[in-house]
């Protein structure tokens, strides 16, 4: 059933696009030879710590570090008053409407456990931890704001002395609601809550920093962005010029290494010390304060006609962002544009809150916004469904957009939109359903849908750059400072030079992420890499193989058009004999005086931000549609879900290389699954409870069945060789098909996540107890 | 006030055999065999996710058997063999395992995948016919955040099934 590696996925009109190309970068790591972040050494290199807050909320009266300071082997012990410039200025829109200074180390106010107060640097791991346990703080606990929903109560503690709790409110405004709801046959209002989840990627931050003999303070760390080298170099006062972040590998990132994580500290620890420092967090440390993914509390009405049809949809939605803003107001923005899925809605009203809290901070992590509101808006057309007497399926296909109709915001889809297809052929590949396993357990299906944007807000006038250069034996070298998470950011960029100059892959060498070395290409993240640094490659291999074609013609004696780079070599098409090496080309090119070498860069599409009053203009690039399907048992008597079946199918344009799209929806959907089914991070009073990885559940092989990706090329999409993104889509739809499936197999539907068996037991005790089944 | 590095005990030597070469190391009693393996001999490619014997990652053989790394302290290996993943193939030429791993896009960002195949190539010699639920069983122990699993069950058993061909040959 399985298809073999081997296997042709669909016949492609290229020779190294569309084939599961073995990428480099994986024979390396199962060989155990990829250095990651916490696997570099320098000579003379120390340890670097950071002594964090005990409290969620307190006022710091003393902090006391002499002690600390004396001890054996202990190079250096910083405070606030150490740091050179100890703010990080964050546009928390994008819109240069705010700015917000949010601390490296706090001095006198701590507004979440974990937050870093003081930085150590000592010879080893045990003098650093004396250090750590030599230094004192006083504090006195002061009371704090622990959820969301009492953040904006009158009379809430403030988490910020000089404003007010809400960070950010998004609007929506499309159509005129009051009318849409009079027009209805049927509406349903539901309030649906998702949970704070951590990205457990399996590497936990870490990064060396060293200062080189021309003052440039080098760190090389687990990041997803080197673009963070500006923000450094502004903490310890030095140009830009001054700083070079170097991304190694990553051991998974998820949105988690978006925001910065060691960087500041080990560069101050370097910076201060002028000697290489490592900084490797613990598991418990990075459960404990990283930022996390945002609980959002979603209000829906949703209205429709008798024959199916949305008219009108209402939803408010509250997320939590901890203390500081980080990415929440784009996180919250995602979930705006997204919020009423990927239906035809004429009217639409949309509030998207987040307010500062003192919890631990919530940013980035896959799915950005638009993921969670998947479970709400999909869930409301299951109810939808129920009262009208409609297939989930039917409902859906009523209501799914078109290419060329517009989203809420008023933007056009400019792509294709292949929902249908996608849905059909998601739920189809669920094949048989299964035999519930015993007297007490029931099976169920459900599947859903999802929108989720690739790219960066058109605002932001996002750019990638590339450079690729031949050398004089005929081998290809990229420069493009992208990052790569394990997604095969790096591995993509070889087949595509590959296919556009006619070099084997194993003849590609590929430099990344090096923010003084390689070209900047923006981070990872925002389902842009592909998209982005892919299309930057795919122009500069384009504009170097049109500087180069001249020279190869003239050496065949052929016409320009005739020519063709392909397996080391030029040729002249349909005369095969007729070829030179492509080291030939390039010592007539040095002959001539013509570059071997070239620099481009992509510009995505940019647009004036959103009119902030109603949401309406254009906001991303483009989107990518999904579909999963899936079964599950059910266990009547313990409330246990097992998820017997899992089918994700997304339409990605085209899959550059097959096996690492099918990677991607994979371990998307498990990511998803592990949110529908068991993570959580629990908090009580801004205590984190779920500080080991023996608390913080996430998926093992034994939770989750085999994923079958099937994989839909449209043939149309924004990146290269019309691509979409893939990275962050398919997270979202487990969430509410997980539900809907449960529905299906017991007649229970939660709104809340996790769907914990306690959740789930209680609500057929409920059911039981209530009587009749089916009023949902 | 007495601190931890003024109370540290003395170092020990500690000798054992890595990847089937003879080492010999000053640790401290305290030390873990991970601490010792990627600090000291500078085996980094035994990796830490957790450092509570959850996550798997830090996975390496002792004398054949899959055990945490975290787990165990340096002291306790004296004597005995440990094989990290460099210990699977031979210079240059990968094991069947790692070769299926490559073929079949088992790794993604890569961090679990040492100890991911220690844990696999332990099991296979044990169960050379596995079913995919035995599979699954078996590398429960060890975490991945990227994969979902499902490839690197493809991997494992395609290794499998690859020991059964009389011809050796392998994808």
């Amino acid at each position: 059933m399985r298809k073999s590696p081997g296997e042709a996925f669909r016949p492609s009109p290229y020779r190294i696009i569309g084939t599961p190309l073995p990428r480099f970068d994986v024979a390396d790591k199962v060989q155990g030879t990829t250095l990651y972040a916490a696997d570099w050494r320098l000579p003379g290199m120390l340890v670097g710590r950071i002594f964090r807050a005990v409290y969620p909320s307190a006022r710091i009266r003393r902090i006391t570090v002499e002690e600390a300071r004396t001890l054996p082997g202990v190079a250096a012990v910083l405070t606030a008053h150490d740091v050179p410039t100890n703010v990080i200025h964050e546009d928390p829109t994008g819109l240069g409407l705010t700015s917000f200074a949010t601390p490296v180390l706090t001095a006198e106010r701590v507004r979440y456990q974990g937050e870093p107060i003081a930085l150590v640097a000592a010879e080893s791991e045990t003098q650093a931890q004396a250090a750590l346990e030599a230094i004192k703080v006083e504090y006195e606990p002061l009371a704090g704001v622990f959820d969301a929903d009492s953040a904006l109560e009158p009379g809430a503690p403030r988490v910020h002395e000089d404003r007010n709790n809400l960070l950010i409110h998004w609007k929506l405004r499309q159509g005129d609601v009051k009318d849409g709801f009079g027009r209805a046959d049927v509406i349903v209002e539901r309030t649906y809550r998702t949970q704070r989840v951590d990205h457990a990627y399996l590497e936990p931050e870490a990064g060396v920093a060293w200062v080189d003999g021309d003052g440039v303070v080098n760190i090389r760390a687990a990041t997803q962005v080197i673009e963070h080298f500006r923000e450094i170099a502004q903490i310890l006062h030095l140009p830009h010029n001054k700083v070079r972040v170097i991304a190694p590998f990553v051991g998974g990132g998820f949105g988690g290494k978006e925001d910065m994580t060691v960087e500041p500290y080990v560069a101050l620890l370097a910076w201060k010390t002028k000697r290489p420092v490592r900084m490797v967090w613990s598991r418990q440390e990075s459960l404990l304060a990283r930022p996390k993914r945002h609980p959002f509390t979603m209000r829906y009405k949703t209205a429709a006609t008798q024959d199916g049809r949305l008219v009108a949809q209402e939803i408010a939605i509250l997320a939590d962002a901890g203390p500081y803003p980080l990415l929440s107001p784009r996180v919250l923005f995602a979930a705006l544009v997204a919020g009423s899925g990927p239906y035809r809605v004429p009217h639409v009203k949309i509030d998207a809150r987040a307010v500062f809290t003192n919890n631990v901070p919530t940013s980035a992590m896959r799915g950005f916004g638009a993921m969670q509101v998947t479970f709400a808006y999909e869930s409301q057309m299951d109810l939808l469904a129920e009262r009208l007497g409609l297939s989930a399926l039917e409902i859906r296909s009523r209501n799914f957009l078109r290419k060329g109709d517009r989203l809420p915001t008023g933007e056009a889809l400019e792509t294709s939109v292949a929902l249908p297809s996608i849905t059909s052929r998601a739920v189809e590949a669920l094949g048989e359903r299964s035999r519930p396993s015993g007297p007490s357990a029931r099976v169920g299906r459900g599947f859903a849908c999802n929108i989720q944007p690739y790219g960066r807000t058109v605002w932001f006038r996002d750019r990638a750059q590339a450079w690729i250069g031949f050398e004089v034996d005929g081998s290809l070298v990229i420069r493009s400072g992208v990052t790569d998470l394990g997604g095969g950011q790096a591995a993509s960029l070889v087949q595509i030079a590959a296919e556009i100059l006619g070099v084997r892959p194993d003849r590609i060498t590929v430099h990344i992420g090096d923010s003084s070395l390689t070209p900047l290409a923006g981070g990872t993240f925002a389902t842009r890499q592909l998209y982005m640094s892919g299309n930057a490659v795919l122009r500069t291999a384009r504009e170097l193989r049109a500087i180069m074609i001249p020279v190869a013609a003239a050496l065949l004696e052929a016409a320009e058009a005739d020519v063709q780079f392909a397996d080391n070599h030029a040729s002249v098409i349909g005369s095969p004999e007729r070829r030179l090496a492509l080291a030939r080309i390039v010592a007539e090119c040095a002959r001539r005086s013509v570059p071997t070498a070239h620099l481009a860069g992509f510009q995505s599409a940019h647009a004036a931000p959103v009119d902030l009053e109603t949401g309406q203009g254009k906001t991303f690039p483009d989107y990518t549609f999904g579909c999963h399907a899936v079964e599950v048992e059910v266990d009547t008597e313990t409330g246990g879900v097992t998820l017997l079946k899992h089918v994700a199918c997304h339409d990605v344009g085209r899959a550059l290389n097959p096996q690492s799209v099918e990677g991607q929806i994979q371990g998307g959907a498990v990511m998803g699954a592990g949110q529908a089914l068991m993570e959580h991070v629990a908090l009580d009073a801004g205590v984190n409870l779920t500080t080991l990885f023996a608390s913080y559940l996430i998926p093992t092989a034994m939770d989750v069945p085999d994923v079958r990706a099937v994989v839909l090329e449209s043939g149309e999409g924004k990146g290269p060789f019309n691509a979409r993104g893939i990275g962050e889509p398919p997270t979202g739809p487990p969430l509410p098909a997980v539900a809907s499936a449960i529905r299906d197999a017991v007649g229970v539907r939660l709104e809340e996540l996790p769907l914990t068996p306690e959740r789930l037991y209680e609500a057929l005790e409920a059911a039981r107890q209530e009587k009749p089944e089916g009023a949902a | 006030m007495e601190t931890a590095a003024a109370a540290a005990p003395e170092p020990v030597r500690l000798s054992f055999v890595l990847n089937g070469h003879p080492v010999e190391a000053w640790v401290a009693p305290y030390e873990t065999l991970l601490a010792v393996l990627r600090d000291t001999l500078g085996a980094t490619e035994a990796k830490c996710g957790c450092g509570e014997g959850v996550c798997g990652t830090c996975t390496v053989l002792l004398d054949g058997a899959p055990i945490n790394a975290c787990l165990i302290l340096g002291v306790q290996v004296r004597g005995r063999a440990v094989t990290t993943v460099k210990g699977l193939g031979t210079e240059g030429t990968l094991h069947p395992l790692q070769r299926a791993f490559v073929a079949h896009e088992a790794a993604q960002c890569g961090f679990c995948t040492p100890g991911m195949l220690l844990v696999a190539h332990a099991f296979l010699r044990d169960h050379p016919h596995p079913t995919r639920d035995e599979i699954r069983a078996a590398i429960a122990g060890n975490l991945c955040r990227c994969t979902g699993y499902t490839r690197i069950i493809d991997a494992i058993e395609a290794s499998a099934g690859m020991r059964e061909d009389p011809s050796g040959s392998t994808v």
